[in-house]
Formats: C-alpha cells, structure tokens, sequence
C-alpha cells in the first residue's frame, strides 16, 4: 500500500500482514508515517496504492465497508480526544447508542463494565476535564472497548502523559494484551514492546524497514538505522 | 550570588496598600482631580433633578384627562394609561384584544419554558409549532364564531414578537444548515450557502424588506399573493439567517480536528457526529456574539414600520396622532424602549447563565 499527501509520498511499499490475537509495535522517528499507516486501517487517511482488507473487508470508497471496518476497530489516540461536552459514561455509552441502536440501560451496563475494568468506575459521572491525563486516556481505552471491536488500534497513547500516568495506561493496555485483543500500537515504549508485543515494526521514511520479534528486534538490529534510532531512544 | 530564594519559614510580609488605588485618592487626589469631581457630580445632580422634575413632580399622571397635560410642564403619563392597549395591540377591534393579549402572554410563556437546557427536546419544539400555529389562528378568527381580523389589522407587541419568534426560531435552524453547507464537502451545497449568506449580508435589511413587499408580488403570478406580514417576517428570517450561519460558522471552525476523527474512528456517521458531537460544542462557543445577534434582530424588527406594518414603534407612532391629546413623543418612546429593554437585557442576562451553566462541568 502507498499514500501521497499532494506530490509527497508518505508511505511506501508498505507490506504487513497482522494475525488475529497479534501484537504489534510499531516505532520509528517523527514523520516516519507510523501514525499516518495505522490511521489508514480505519480510513481516517485515504490510501491511493495498493490495499488494505481488514478482516476480509477491503477498504475502498464504500462506504459501508467503510462503517463495517469502524465497528471492528477501535482507536485510542494521543491526546484522548473525548467529548468535552458529554460525561464520562457518555462518552462511553454515545456510540454504542447511536450506531448499534443498543438501549441506554444495556450500552449503560456495559459502559460500567468497561469502566471498571480500566479501573475508573467512580469518575463516571464527571466530565473529561475534571480527569488527569492517565484517567481520561483509561476512559478514551474504555470508549473504544464499548463498541465491543476486535482490533484496536492505539496512535502514540502515552506521548501527551506526565511521566507518572504513562505507567496506569501500559498496564492497561497490558491487560487488554493478555486478553487477547488485537493490537496495533505506534508508541515509543520500549519496555512496553519487549515486554507486550509479539512483533516489533520499525519504519523509517515511508517504508517498514524492519519487522522482528522483540527478542531479535532489540538484541540483534538487522539494519543500521534501526541500531541508531534504538542507541538513541534506549540511551 | 543567590538571585531568587523561596523560603518555607519566613512569614510574608503583607504588602502595603497603595493609597493610589483608593476611591477617594482618585476622586479627590489632586486639585484638577477635585475640581472635575465636584463640577461633575454638580452637573449629574442638576441633570438629574431636572429629569425629575419632569418624570415625577410636574408629571399627569393616568386617570387625569388629557387636557391636563397640555397646560402641565411634566410628563404626560396619562397618554400612555389612556393609549396602553393601541400601543401593545394597534388598530386590532379593541373588543377582540383579548386575543393578542393571549397570544403575547403564550409567547412569554413558552420563551420562559423554554430557558432550561433540559426542555430543549422534541416535545418543546413540537409544542412550539403547535402553539404558534394556535396563535396565528387566534388572531386571525375566522372560526368558531371568531371574528375575522385580517393581518392588516395586527399591530403591536404580538406582531414584534411574531416577527422575532419567526426571525429566530426559524432563522436559527436555517443558519445552521447554511454554516454546515458552508462548511462541508458539496461543492454545490457549499456554493449556494456562501452565495446565500454573501447576497443576504451585502443589502441593507431595508432594502430587503422594500424587496420582499414591492418586488415579491410583481414577481408572482396574477392572482397570487403573499400576505405582507408574511413577506416581511420571511425577509427577516432569511436575513437573520444568514448573520446567525456566520457566527456558527465561527463556532464550527472552533472544533477540533481530533474531535471529527474520533466520531469517525467509532463509527458514527455525519449526521450523528454533526449532531451528538460538533453542533453541541460549536454552539456553546458561540453563545455570546449569537446573543449579540439575536438582540440587533429583534431591535431590527421595529424596520418593519417602513413597509407599513405595525409593530410595536410603529403601533406608538400612530397612537400619537389623536388630536385630543397632546404628542407626548418622548413619554411614548420611553415606554417602548422600556420594553425592548426588558427583552434585551433579559436575554442578555439568559446567555450569561447558560454560559456559566455550561462551563461547570466543563472546565476543571
């Protein structure tokens, strides 16, 4: 697959096959498109080359495949981008209400549930910017979780955090992990890739340059620019 | 050398006042100052008492005849008891006033229902149109053993209210659909907004309304006419419209891009997003120049008199014309001020709370 903005390509050749139950990192300098890759895998950009299928949907102009592939895939973005207006349980509860036809009192219980399990049931009711940074990431992991998706796709979910809160949202995250979610992170946490991933991806200029398990991705770098971007992001 | 120390165990010292911010070193601080105190209190205070003189202690008070107030140096309040019901309803059958006076006091009532957020659903909308439906057909009669009043006749507050009701209420929906075609991705949607607001914005309202009364019917086809209180309120409509769509224009532009892109990364389509996500927040930023809009509109009303309807001023204007009284223009002008003042500022103070109601669960 590959993607212009106007005449500059952001994307390259890009070839990635990700299994159901997968883990994957994805990292690699600013302007390398790792954000601009994943935000093609629910048609928030616009590919031109090549395509994308996700669960043997494929991505083009319908629109209704379009909608399908939302459904499947949810995204948790670097700065959470809830809604300033609804509360917390709104926030939760607006999606499943309004594109699953789900009653309140059912997308409500299930709100709770998802709630609880990132750990935030009491802040329900208040509004996004009552919340910390990490509390309203959670509940942006938690509005995603509602819509029930089977991938979920996280854009750099720790980047906009004070270095206290990134740790509630990896472990998280890792929890989602050991359920078994689908996952497609672009995130510079090396300890959350070794630990986490089953597959590290590294890209650099539009390309994936490397793609490896943790093990060999950070003892044993195939390429030179991989060992260079690790030297200097693991110090 | 240390250049700043912050220290746990030293008390603060309080600062000292500075005699410069007092009252009365202001006022009274130099000679000059002292001086242009005292000659402007004495001004304010002559002023004042003059004022008085007339509005109170020289006035004709209502029950004394009118006569009276042409020997009297005072005020002639007494024009404003005896003319009340020509001014608030114009040249409706007095013995049928009754019905304008149910038609305002419902306007009222539903304008004061209205002011919570939580009424702001269908069910207020529909009761709405149903009541403004209800009101037409009061005061039009025909029915019922009601006896016909052509619009012709309609005059007063009830048409200054219809006239801002219809100017707002359906101008405001109007401007949001013009902002949000303004704003999307269809080109002609897009193109025929703009060349709407841009048209309606470049004229004068006046010659709108010149438009919509001489050139309308010349327009239409013999035989077939528009009811000229009709023609005006649809003139204003379309102009507030296109002033309402710019200033939520503003609020849109206001929003976000992630806000957009997470609606869409959950699924929801554009009408769901454009109506649970960007007009709930793009309207509550711009809840301050709409007010300001919607109170130049329904100042903008009382223009309606060049077409020859009467609306509230003008419904004043022609009680001023009896020849058995005297023309108290500037005891009729206040009145009618008072009440668009009350209007006014009411609202004013309405989109103060709102805002403040708003911003508590918003802002940390």
């Amino acid at each position: 697959m590959s993607k212009w903005y106007g005449e500059f390509q952001v994307l390259r050749d890009i070839d990635l096959q990700v299994a159901s139950g997968e883990r994957l990192v994805i990292c690699g300098p600013s302007g390398s498109g790792k954000s601009t890759m994943i935000r093609c895998i629910n048609r928030l950009e616009r590919h031109q080359e090549g395509s994308i299928i996700v669960n043997g949907v494929e991505l083009a102009d319908d629109l209704r495949a379009i909608d399908e592939v939302r459904a499947d895939a949810g995204m948790v973005f670097q700065h959470f981008n809830l809604f300033p207006h609804l509360t917390v349980l709104e926030n939760c509860i607006l999606a499943p209400m309004h594109v699953k036809r789900m009653p309140r009192e059912q997308a409500t219980d299930l709100a709770m549930q998802y709630l609880a399990r990132v750990r935030i049931p009491d802040q329900a009711s208040k509004f996004p910017a009552q919340l910390s940074g990490g509390q309203q990431q959670r509940v942006a992991i938690a509005r995603s979780l509602c819509m029930q998706p089977r991938i979920m796709l996280f854009d750099e979910p720790t980047s906009a955090l004070d270095p206290e809160m990134v740790k509630e949202v990896l472990d998280t995250m890792t929890s989602l992990a050991e359920d078994g979610m689908t996952m497609l992170c672009v995130t510079h946490e090396m300890g959350f890739a070794r630990s986490v991933a089953d597959r590290v991806v590294f890209m650099d200029g539009g390309r994936i340059l490397e793609s490896a398990d943790p093990g060999s991705f950070f003892d044993r770098p195939q390429h030179e620019r991989t060992r260079a971007f690790l030297e200097r992001i693991l110090h | 050398m240390t250049t700043i120390s912050i220290s746990p165990d030293v008390p603060a010292r309080s600062a000292p006042i500075d005699r410069r911010d007092s009252a009365m070193h202001r006022l009274f601080g130099t000679v000059v100052s002292s001086v242009a105190t005292v000659v402007a209190l004495g001004l304010g205070l002559y002023a004042l008492s003059r004022f008085a003189d007339w509005s109170l202690i020289n006035a004709v008070w209502p029950g004394e005849p009118g006569a009276m107030c042409r020997r009297a140096t005072g005020a002639c309040w007494a024009f404003l008891g005896e003319k009340l019901n020509q001014i608030l309803f114009g040249i409706y059958p007095p013995a049928q006033q009754w019905r304008p006076a149910l038609v305002c006091a419902f306007i009222l009532f539903m304008v004061v229902l209205s002011l919570s957020p939580r009424q702001w659903r269908l069910r207020t909308v529909v009761l709405w149109l149903v009541g403004m439906a209800g009101s037409l057909a009061l005061m039009q009669g025909g029915w019922f053993g009601l006896e016909r009043v052509p619009t012709a006749s309609w005059g007063g507050l009830p048409v200054t209210l219809l006239l801002a009701v219809c100017a707002l209420g359906i101008g405001m929906p109007l401007g949001v659909l013009l902002a949000l075609a303004r704003r999307g991705s269809l080109p002609v949607a897009r193109f025929i907004a703009t060349c709407v607001i841009e048209l309606i914005r470049g004229l004068p309202l006046i010659s709108l309304l010149f438009m919509a009364s001489i050139v309308l019917p010349i327009m239409l086809p013999a035989g077939m006419t528009i009811d000229s209180l009709l023609r005006a309120g649809i003139a204003l409509t379309i102009f507030s419209a296109a002033y309402l769509a710019e200033v939520i224009r503003g609020g849109l532009q206001s929003l976000p891009a992630g806000q957009l892109e997470a609606s869409r990364a959950l699924g929801l389509s554009w009408w769901q997003m454009t109506r649970l996500v960007v007009l709930p927040q793009a309207m509550r930023k711009v809840i301050a120049p709409l007010t300001n809009t919607a109170i130049v509109m329904i100042k903008n009303t009382s223009l309606v008199l060049i077409v020859g309807l009467f609306d509230l001023l003008s419904s004043g204007r022609a009680a001023l014309t009896d020849p058995a009284w005297p023309t108290p223009y500037v005891e009729t002008y206040f009145f009618i001020a008072g009440i668009y003042f009350c209007i006014c500022f009411g609202l004013s103070r309405y989109s103060m709370w709102l805002e403040r109601r708003f911003k508590k669960g918003e802002l940390r």
